[in-house]
């Protein structure tokens, strides 16, 4: 198969040198003279010092019959335009953009990139598995720091799911005030039944009644990182 | 009419001037400070210092309010993808990319974006200068291939959907 790899960066380079490994014909676009002959004198002649970008290059590339193109500079607007190029222009099949913006993925989708690689995303996805999502959430201290005003939010996994404020067993000098559902703001009364979605704004007194409300609210099973 | 330019350059500086001038309201985005030195010190519009491609500056700036979007920075790829960004997120009706590759120009104008090529311009004007006829296939001037407002309300409107009469 033969691939235009466009972009001789850290991607491209071992992106061209798996593929080659597997048996494919390829071609790096690399516009910075001196990473193209580094990677010439890695990989062989399989680099052409050219700005990927310009469209007559793409044609001296071999565009034309490349089966996919794949775009993977550290620059969005250069992958979506050689992507756009290789598919309006040169018909290739399927075209690659690596995107680094992880806001621009949406464009280019709509813009017609058939696959889409996201390093940012990818990280982030990792990194936000740690971040506890449904912690108690610190809004201010009242009295000194004896007391806190907290917020919580029912989850599907919630103790308080479908109970009734009433049935949450408070230790003394912590309650419950104030629910937020969708757009609505209602204090809690006696008969508030609590719901998946709930946000709910709570004073707790010192770290005792903290826990209770956190365990009550959000349940045991905190996730990894929050603080005990 | 709102009017967002990216790119401070010559071209984007003397049209942002005189756009402010007749009384659009201009906002020009560069991500050089420096570039704002084109525009005369008592300049009616907005000059702004960030990166024109990004679309949390587009929205910040308004994009999604403007009348016209113009992409003039040195870069084709950025203007191309700009203008995009202008059009398919931010619905903005008329939108011009300079790009000044032939090949893309005419790629992105066959994707229906408007496109200016300074390469062909020049080239169509020196041609002509020299007495040559025009180059029947290719055109410099591929910015009034689709309908849109007129930038000069005295002008007579090209197509639908003139706002201002």
């Amino acid at each position: 198969m033969y691939i235009v790899v466009v972009g001789g960066g850290k991607v491209g380079y071992y992106l061209a040198k798996e593929l080659l490994e597997a048996g494919h014909e390829l071609v790096i676009l690399e516009k910075n003279a001196a990473r193209a002959r580094q990677i010439s004198d890695e990989l062989g002649s399989i680099v052409l010092n050219r700005d990927g970008c310009e469209g007559k290059h793409l044609a001296e590339a071999g565009a034309n019959r490349a089966a996919i193109v794949a775009a993977v500079t550290g620059d969005d607007e250069d992958n979506l335009v050689m992507c756009q190029m290789a598919k309006h222009h040169f018909d290739v099949p399927k075209t690659i953009a690596r995107v680094n913006n992880p806001r621009n993925e949406d464009l280019f989708k709509h813009l017609g990139v058939n696959e889409i690689i996201s390093p940012t995303r990818m990280v982030l996805g990792a990194v936000e598995q740690d971040i506890p999502v449904h912690e108690l959430l610190h809004l201010a201290q009242l009295k000194g720091g004896e007391m806190e005003l907290v917020e919580a939010q029912i989850t599907e996994s919630s103790p308080a799911l479908g109970r009734k404020s009433t049935d949450i067993a408070l230790p003394e000098g912590s309650s419950l005030f104030l629910l937020l559902r969708g757009s609505q703001v209602q204090q809690i009364r006696a008969d508030t039944v609590f719901q998946a979605g709930d946000k709910v704004l709570a004073v707790a007194k010192g770290d005792a009644g903290e826990a209770v409300l956190r365990r009550e609210l959000i349940g045991d099973d905190a996730p990894v990182g929050s603080p005990s | 009419m709102r009017t967002v330019i990216v790119g401070c350059g010559r071209v984007g500086a003397v049209l942002a001037e005189r756009l402010a001038r007749e009384g659009h309201d201009v906002t020009i985005i560069d991500t050089n400070t420096e570039a704002f030195s084109r525009l005369e010190p008592d300049f009616p519009g907005q000059a702004i210092r960030a990166d024109g491609t990004d679309e949390d500056v587009l929205r910040r700036v308004g994009t999604d309010t403007a009348d016209w979007f113009f992409a003039l920075t040195e870069g084709d790829n950025r203007n191309a993808f700009a203008a995009q960004m202008a059009s398919e997120t931010f619905s903005v009706k008329n939108v011009v990319a300079k790009v000044n590759d032939p090949v893309r120009a005419e790629a992105y104008t066959q994707l229906g974006l408007a496109t200016i090529c300074r390469t062909r311009l020049l080239v169509d004007a020196l041609s002509q200068y020299a007495g040559l006829a025009a180059d029947p296939g290719a055109s410099g001037v591929r910015q009034v291939e689709r309908h849109h407002d007129h930038l000069d309300d005295g002008a007579t409107p090209v197509g639908a959907g003139h706002p201002e009469h």
